[in-house]
């Protein structure tokens, strides 16, 4: 359980990712870095909001969490259109490897604004949710596997939002044009996309998925600090791998499988093994299938 | 575009050019009459990350120190040096080694007051033993740094490829406190242990003090492992549950998340206790960890704290809380003071040689019977100090409150 939970922030982080190669074949290594930004985001609204921390707090202020998802996403969102206006669209047409270095060069950014912001120490989390676990209290069993509501939380929040982007992609207008445009960029510009809004929209979406898997995060490990982008995004990254880059289903699928495997691997391994685990896989899977899990072989272009 | 890109160039070489010139600035002092001579303090620790709270007290109390002490015809300069990185959020050893350079191509520098972890500590020994530089460290605890037979086989000869030892600390080391943690955990009433380290130099050093003395003394092991840096630790928390033990040791730092496990092993095992040395034992930790940090959290670490400082002490505290405003520091403030005082006296018994690395480091390894805020003590042949005192600390609503002295056993 503990790894599905894991694997649901890896997956909606790994969207972010694989959304944006989708489109333009960009790594875009400023992703995780905007997911910490967005969990510092929420801290400050409930701060603000009065829920800095769960000391004499009775219950759980839903309408809070609803204002501090909202205030991440949008952040989020709107940060990481904000990063493409500025770094990456003037390198659109150069070299592949320059919108790659100026990406380097946003999550570096990003990295120093959440070190100004929240000093250099791990800041705590408020811990809002109800201690609830749904496998000893509701069925009175006493095992290794828990269920508790912060799993459920968790769960129930990102699944709905991985569903809700498929049917983005799937059945909107826009969702068609990002389709578009992820096979034959130029194509679509002669058959009258408008290609920049369609990119633009592309990093809104994985900003807001971003932000709302930052007050998961927080909501659920209660502690954030400046330099979480970085595993959080080198897990992510790995997850849109194992998956298929540029694949959504395999971004997800990708997430779930690492947070399982990492699971696994600290009950039966150890602790120290879990990277180990991990990345083992990962090599097996690309040695086997290159393209990763459900990633077609399709030329070039993603 | 041609154009903006040229600007855009031009603003930042021109940034650079400030930048470069506000660094050069504080080089320049010093330059007086022919037997006044300056020399440089350099202090390495980490400060960026869970750490800082008390690093950033270390380097006061070290100013604090100098601006203390007078001495005839030298100006003691201090500088310090960061051995943390934003990339890591702890010491890094590419960046230790730097700051290790740093301070041997500088001709000024006659002492190095560092490091907090003995981790890094290994980098930076031999770099400055090759140098004939002394390094003084107000919190280093592994043993094998300084004592035979107490590390690896080859600890701690390789660390001194000179032949001469250039380190001392003033703190006692982990050979003591792991096992004032084991007859104390077992005092507490625990039988059944699960040890977790955070596989670094000094955590798993201390987590196998602790294990071979519980052992010794008939406590049952649930477990034993490393656990690195992770966002939660649930699988392992349900793994300390399943195992049985009704008290978790943890041999590591605040930087490696503590905070987070303990959290974690409170979902499961809201009465379990969960006992750590001196590298839990700071205010982050308790911040960190809430009210998690409830009262069956005990911690152990050389020396009292600042409520039961006495003497030369509570003077000392006295004065650091005038001056930083601080409610009182963590433990190792007062190590960082006595680090710095211990140097400044070595520097100002050299006189005319203040300047002369070789008589400042033979001075400060001659150190004995020194009369200090700690107390009377020396430094043995290894560079250890005499002191073995250590207590027990407990949180009590968000800090760490003096339980009781505890005994070295024998």
């Amino acid at each position: 359980m503990i790894g599905i939970t894991n694997g649901a922030f890896i997956a909606l982080i790994a969207l972010g990712y694989t959304l944006v190669y989708g489109i333009i074949e960009l790594i875009n290594f400023a992703h995780g870095d905007l997911f910490m930004l967005g969990t510092f985001v929420c801290l400050t609204t409930l701060t603000v909001l009065g829920f800095g921390t769960e000391v004499g707090v009775a219950g759980t202020p839903w309408w809070a969490l609803l204002i501090a998802m909202v205030a991440a996403m949008i952040f989020c969102g709107g940060l990481n259109m904000l990063a493409e206006r500025i770094a990456y669209k003037p390198l659109r047409r150069a070299p592949r490897l320059a919108p790659l270095i100026s990406a380097i060069g946003v999550s570096f950014i990003f990295v120093n604004i959440g070190l100004f912001w929240q000093g250099p120490t791990p800041r705590r989390f408020p811990d809002l949710l109800p201690q609830y676990d749904f496998v000893s209290q509701l069925f009175g069993l006493h095992t290794l596997v828990r269920f508790t509501f912060k799993d459920l939380f968790v769960l129930a929040l990102a699944i709905p939002l991985m569903l809700g982007l498929a049917w983005v992609i799937q059945n909107t207008r826009m969702g068609k044009a990002m389709r578009a445009v992820a096979q034959d960029t130029e194509m679509a510009l002669q058959m009258g996309i408008d290609v920049d809004r369609v990119i633009s929209f592309t990093f809104l979406l994985g900003g807001l998925l971003a932000g709302a898997a930052a007050l998961m995060y927080g909501l659920y490990n209660n502690n954030t600090v400046f330099t979480l982008g970085f595993t959080a995004g080198l897990k992510a990254f790995t997850a849109a791998v194992l998956g298929g880059i540029g694949n959504v289903t395999g971004a997800a699928l990708g997430g779930f499988v690492l947070g399982l495997l990492a699971a696994l691997t600290v009950t039966y391994a150890g602790g120290q093994w879990e990277n180990v685990g991990v990345f083992s896989l990962l090599v097996i899977i690309l040695v086997f299938k290159p393209t990763g899990l459900l990633g077609q072989a399709l030329g070039d272009r993603a | 575009m041609q154009k903006r890109w040229t600007a855009g160039v031009a603003v930042v070489s021109a940034l650079a050019l400030l930048v470069g010139a506000c660094g050069g600035g504080t080089g320049g002092g010093g330059g007086g009459a022919s037997t006044s001579k300056t020399v440089k303090i350099m202090s390495s620790l980490p400060m960026t990350g869970a750490s800082r709270t008390q690093t950033v007290e270390i380097v006061n109390s070290i100013q604090l120190a100098i601006a203390d002490t007078k001495i005839n015809n030298v100006t003691v300069q201090f500088e310090a040096l960061d051995d943390a990185t934003a990339a890591k959020g702890s010491w890094d050893a590419a960046q230790e080694a730097e700051n290790a350079r740093k301070a041997i191509n500088d001709k000024s520098v006659v002492a190095y007051i560092g490091t907090y972890n003995s981790g890094a500590a290994k980098v930076s020994i031999p770099l400055l033993n090759q140098a004939g530089l002394v390094m003084v460290s107000p919190a280093n605890t592994y043993p094998g740094l300084t004592k035979p037979g107490k590390g690896e086989a080859d600890e701690p000869n390789k660390y001194y490829p000179n032949g001469k030892r250039n380190y001392f600390r003033v703190v006692p080391a982990d050979d003591l406190q792991g096992a004032v943690g084991a007859v104390w955990a077992k005092d507490l009433g625990a039988k059944k242990v699960y040890i977790v380290h955070d596989t670094e130099l000094y955590g798993k050093g201390i987590a196998d003090v602790f294990r071979a003395k519980a052992k010794d003394l008939g406590l049952t092991e649930a477990g034993y492992e490393g656990a690195q840096k992770a966002d939660n630790y649930r699988a392992l928390a349900n793994k300390v549950k399943d195992s049985g033990a009704d008290l978790v040791y943890y041999g590591g730092i605040v930087d490696n998340n503590p905070a987070v496990l303990l959290k974690d092993l409170r979902a499961v095992l809201p009465t379990i206790k969960f006992m750590g040395p001196d590298g839990i034992n700071c205010s982050e930790f308790l911040k960190q960890a809430g009210p998690s940090a409830d009262q069956s959290v005990y911690s152990t670490f050389g020396g009292v704290p600042p409520e039961k400082y006495t003497g030369k002490a509570a003077d000392w505290l006295k004065s650091y809380n005038a001056k930083y405003n601080n409610n009182n520091p963590n433990p190792y403030a007062i190590y960082g003071y006595e680090a710095a005082k211990v140097v400044l006296a070595a520097i100002a018994a050299a006189g005319d040689k203040a300047d002369d690395r070789q008589t400042v480091l033979t001075n400060v390894a001659g150190t004995k019977n020194y009369d200090g805020v700690l107390g009377k003590w020396s430094f043995d042949a290894n560079g250890d100090t005499t002191l073995t005192q250590f207590s027990g600390s407990q949180a009590k609503s968000g800090s760490w409150a003096f339980v009781k002295e505890l005994a070295v056993p024998q």
